[in-house]
């Protein structure tokens, strides 16, 4: 099963791909978004980073962000960041 | 009549004006092609935003709404941000820009409102001080930047802020060239404090159960500032790529034009070179058959 995930920046659409799952630096701590994930959401901590879990038990990637806030709904999971490090 | 060296004179120098308006319009070209990747490329973060905020706003009424959204609750003091260029070689855009502006300004003074100027770019500031000296608060200078980005959008969203914190004004309007084409850009005004309340979300998002972290009031503060940030740095893409569409097509026509000149030139040089020959010509045989 995968999850839609979208980062974009005011720049450009930084990512657009199916992943299993990512970790999201909520400014109330951090959430794990995994597929079928109920609506919610929340602002993001400054200078945090998301992980991305590309597939079960992979290595995480690791995408620095400042600003912005994560979006999830039935059609997956949207993070729109001010700027990606 | 001009002499044959004043006329080749004007040749050449018409011929080098060809020559800089040709260069200036392939300048164009090119960046007009990075200027609407960059405005597409923007459009994503615009939309999903736009999107969100219609969700979470209607969500949030009454009281509880920031200032920005639900505005100070008076309409008195008007504020106009106009974007113009920093250059100029690109036709009437910048006229164009500052007509939509000053028919604005006059449709509020009219209506009995107070006006304020905040200008972005160069080019607006001689035409608007010619008729509203006073009212200008501020210019914002991007002839420095090189490549126009979201900092820019950032440090002019901070200082609207600022002000709009301090009540200085109460409505914030934002006139800009609406990029449609090489051909046509429009000026458009759009209102940007406070900030109009989007559409409805779609009946979809209505019976989902959305959770807030934090709470639905917090997050919209976040991001009515957010909003504005995104329409500014919009709107500076806007411009960046009407200029260089209007730029294009300017030069394209001055190419052409010079190139016009310099065949009435020539045709004209040629003549007089002729007749000064036949003139010659006379001289020397009225002047053998004397002898």
């Amino acid at each position: 099963m995968a999850l839609k995930f979208e980062l974009v920046t005011p720049e450009r659409l930084v990512r657009s791909e199916d992943v299993h799952m990512v970790v999201v630096p909520g400014s109330e701590g951090d959430f794990g978004v995994l597929e079928g994930h109920s609506p919610m959401m929340s602002t993001i901590r400054s200078d945090a980073a998301v992980e991305i879990y590309a597939s079960e038990g992979a290595a995480p990637e690791r995408i620095a962000i400042a600003g912005g806030f994560a979006e999830v709904n039935d059609k997956g999971l949207t993070i729109l960041a001010e700027s990606v490090g | 009549m001009a002499s044959l060296k004043a006329l080749k004179i004007r040749i050449n120098s018409v011929k080098s004006t060809q020559k800089i308006t040709k260069a200036k319009k392939m300048v164009a070209a090119a960046k007009l092609r990075r200027a609407q990747e960059a405005a597409e490329a923007a459009r994503p973060y615009a939309e999903r935003l736009a999107a969100v905020m219609g969700s979470i706003a209607g969500k949030v009424t009454g009281d509880s709404a920031p200032k920005l959204l639900a505005g100070t609750g008076s309409e008195q003091r008007h504020f106009i941000v106009v974007i113009n260029t920093d250059k100029g070689l690109c036709g009437g855009l910048n006229s164009n820009i500052v007509k939509e502006a000053k028919l604005q300004a006059k449709a509020l003074i009219n209506a009995g409102k107070q006006v304020q100027f905040y200008l972005v770019g160069k080019k607006g500031l001689a035409p608007i001080k010619r008729d509203y000296a006073k009212q200008i608060e501020k210019q914002f200078d991007t002839s420095t930047v090189r490549n126009l980005g979201f900092e820019q959008a950032e440090a002019i969203t901070a200082e609207l802020l600022a002000l709009f914190d301090e009540g200085k004004f109460d409505v914030v309007h934002l006139v800009y060239p609406k990029f449609k084409s090489a051909l046509s850009q429009d000026p458009t005004t759009v209102q940007l404090i406070p900030v109009p309340s989007p559409e409805a979300a779609e009946s979809a998002a209505v019976g989902a159960s959305v959770e807030y972290e934090p709470s639905e009031e917090e997050i919209l503060e976040d991001l009515a500032p957010r909003y504005v940030k995104t329409q500014i740095f919009g709107s500076l893409l806007e411009r960046e790529a009407s200029e260089q569409g209007a730029s294009m097509t300017a030069m394209d026509n001055a190419t052409r034009n010079a190139g016009d000149m310099i065949n009435k030139l020539t045709i004209e040089y040629n003549r007089q070179r002729q007749a000064a020959i036949t003139t010659e010509l006379v001289e020397i045989i009225s002047g053998a058959e004397a002898l």
